[in-house]
């Protein structure tokens, strides 16, 4: 539970951060000038609109539109690489963290069936690594990630083609 | 194939197993021989269709179905070389079985060249009733080695993960051993997490193998004859790939807590660990042990794609050994030291090849006609190897000869197999040995 005093702090913060984002075309939340003299909390007196949440009663994490953000990133057979829409929804959910440092998520890095097993482990965790690596470039500190490699022993799809293959080449965010 | 198949029926006793066996083909020019069912004190011919059975696994021998017999001695007094010659056979083996005392078994058995009208072999086997089995196979390794001067690997048996309910939320891993026919399937651990890469001691009594029972992989060593489980250090990252050294003093393993995964060895007594690879955002990993123990072969893909290299364990030196395909991994060396044979990818399927390290063009020979293949394992005597593959949808295991000629499958009733490895060669007679 959050005090009044955090939350003003958050929504300025909030405000200021949507108004630097291009890419959404939301309003900003209208940022508070002054905080009030007292920590007492009065609700009323702070902000007409709700506040922000990062999560929705799910604890699905929530982005600036108010939309849930995907937490599944998915990979072209071999690689590790992220795109620069994955990239983009990564800064997002960097965000979410930002905001709730008392919040971690653990990584889980997947592969298709195909190869090794013990290869596809360690490509698991290459992927994950990619993920948390961007997280950390991106200011959210190593206390509020972690990684697991399942290799492909955890698909999310058993079937035994590229349909299920494309669904198991993948990172998913676990939120803690 | 259907001699084969007929006789791979003799051999089936009805018990349900976890692995059943079916048979996809046999040699060109199997070697033909009668397997007399044995005389015994009581009614059942088991010991004689374990037999059978044993030479139709090797493919290399055709037995010949006892309807087909003209004869049936019991005694080598009572063997006409007639009989046999006019049938095609080369061989003979009659036997018997008696009770020495409670509970006590004696097997005795002669095996007859028939072209040659004479004995080759004979001895007695002695042992408690409950390893009927293991007598049987037993006879088996030392006539396939009379005939064809390899060492029998009869007398083996194979580790392997069972999963139940893949791909569900009850989904079930199961580490379990059979003999090498399938039979006398036993669970070592059971676990709601996934279990790999089984690896078996020198000396046959542990096995090694990764497990996600603490939400990470990390590596357990069991104990076949106490049942107890002990956890290798683990870091942060992977722990896994487990592969025990030949003198079963080490433990190959890898680990990623510097970094990226490498390969390190593990003093069992001392703890002490030693880093042997050094490739900075490369994946080295799937470490095995050349025979005496100085060399390690392993998968790298610092070279941009998964290939085998060997890295010298007294200079740390590595040089690569695959050169052909994209995708070289998980590489097993033959005895003898001169072969390898590692999961190979050619049009984008993945496939069982060879490759003889001693020659000059590297080029691999593609063993087997399934697709998914991974995880080879070879028999001891180097003349079969055991890998996981896909049939129909589920997991299963087969059996390619390395000549590959003979194949057979292993799939089981209850969910999909893989992960298979050959325990060494064991002395399944002694008591302290097997379970």
């Amino acid at each position: 539970m959050r005090t009044t005093w955090r939350s003003i702090v958050v929504l300025f913060l909030a405000g200021g951060l949507l108004a630097g984002c291009a890419s959404t075309q939301e309003p900003a939340e209208q940022p508070i000038e002054e905080p009030p003299p007292q920590a007492a909390p009065t609700p009323t007196v702070v902000e007409p609109e709700p506040e922000p949440q990062d999560f929705n009663s799910s604890g699905q994490p929530i982005g600036p539109s108010g939309n849930v953000l995907s937490t599944t990133f998915y990979f072209e057979l071999d690689q590790a690489r992220l795109s620069q829409r994955d990239l983009r929804l990564l800064e997002l959910h960097a965000e979410v963290l930002k905001r709730n440092s008392d919040r971690r998520v653990i990584v889980e890095g997947h592969c298709d069936e195909r190869g090794t097993r013990e290869y596809n482990l360690a490509l698991g965790e290459r992927r994950a690594d990619a993920i948390a690596s961007f997280l950390s470039s991106a200011g959210i500190s190593g206390r509020q990630t972690d990684t697991v490699s399942y290799g492909e022993e955890r698909p999310a799809d058993a079937g035994h083609d590229e349909t299920a293959w494309r669904k198991n080449r993948r990172a998913v965010l676990i939120y803690r | 194939m259907k001699i084969v198949f007929l006789c791979l029926l003799m051999g089936l006793t009805g018990l349900i197993q976890a692995l059943e066996i079916v048979i996809d083909t046999g040699s060109d020019d199997p070697i033909k021989i009668a397997v007399v069912p044995f005389s015994t004190f009581d009614e059942t011919q088991e010991i004689s269709s374990i037999i059978s059975f044993d030479l139709v696994r090797s493919g290399q021998f055709a037995p010949l179905e006892a309807d087909n017999m003209l004869s049936y001695p019991q005694q080598p007094t009572e063997v006409y070389f007639r009989d046999w010659r006019v049938l095609g056979m080369d061989y003979v083996l009659i036997g018997s079985v008696r009770e020495a005392q409670e509970g006590v078994l004696r097997v005795a058995y002669h095996l007859f060249d028939v072209p040659q009208q004479k004995q080759i072999r004979t001895s007695t086997i002695q042992a408690p009733q409950e390893k009927l089995r293991d007598i049987a196979h037993k006879v088996s390794d030392d006539i396939y080695e009379e005939i064809t001067g390899i060492r029998g690997a009869f007398s083996t048996r194979i580790a392997y993960v069972l999963v139940e309910n893949i791909g569900t939320d009850y989904a079930s891993y199961k580490l379990e051993i059979a003999d090498a026919d399938g039979e006398r399937a036993e669970t070592l651990f059971a676990s709601p997490q996934p279990l790999l890469s089984p690896s078996w001691s020198p000396d046959g009594t542990r096995l090694a193998y990764v497990t996600f029972e603490q939400g990470r992989p990390t590596i357990v060593i069991q104990d076949l004859l106490t049942g107890t489980r002990e956890s290798i250090p683990a870091y942060r990252g992977l722990n896994s790939a487990p592969a025990f050294s030949p003198d079963g003093t080490r433990l190959a393993l890898v680990l990623s807590k510097d970094g990226n995964p490498e390969i390190y060895t593990l003093d069992l007594r001392s703890k002490e660990l030693r880093r042997v690879t050094r490739y900075r955002s490369a994946i080295d990993t799937e470490p095995t042990w050349a025979a005496d123990g100085r060399g390690i072969i392993f998968t790298s893909d610092r070279g941009g794609k998964p290939q085998i290299y060997r890295v010298d364990l007294d200079t740390l030196l590595t040089d690569r050994l695959t050169f052909y395909g994209d995708y070289n991994a998980r590489a097993r060396l033959l005895p003898g030291g001169e072969h390898l044979i590692y999961v190979h990818r050619e049009n984008g399927i993945f496939h069982i090849a060879w490759q003889d390290l001693e020659g000059v063009d590297g080029i691999p020979r593609v063993l087997t006609r399934t697709a998914l293949d991974e995880s080879p394992s070879v028999a001891p005597n180097g003349a079969m190897l055991i890998y996981a593959t896909q049939d129909r949808g589920r997991g299963i295991l087969a059996v390619v000869s390395i000549d590959g000629q003979v194949k057979y499958k292993l799939p089981s009733s209850s969910g999909d197999v893989r992960e298979p490895a050959w325990s060494p060669f064991l002395d399944m007679l002694s008591t302290s040995s097997g379970t």
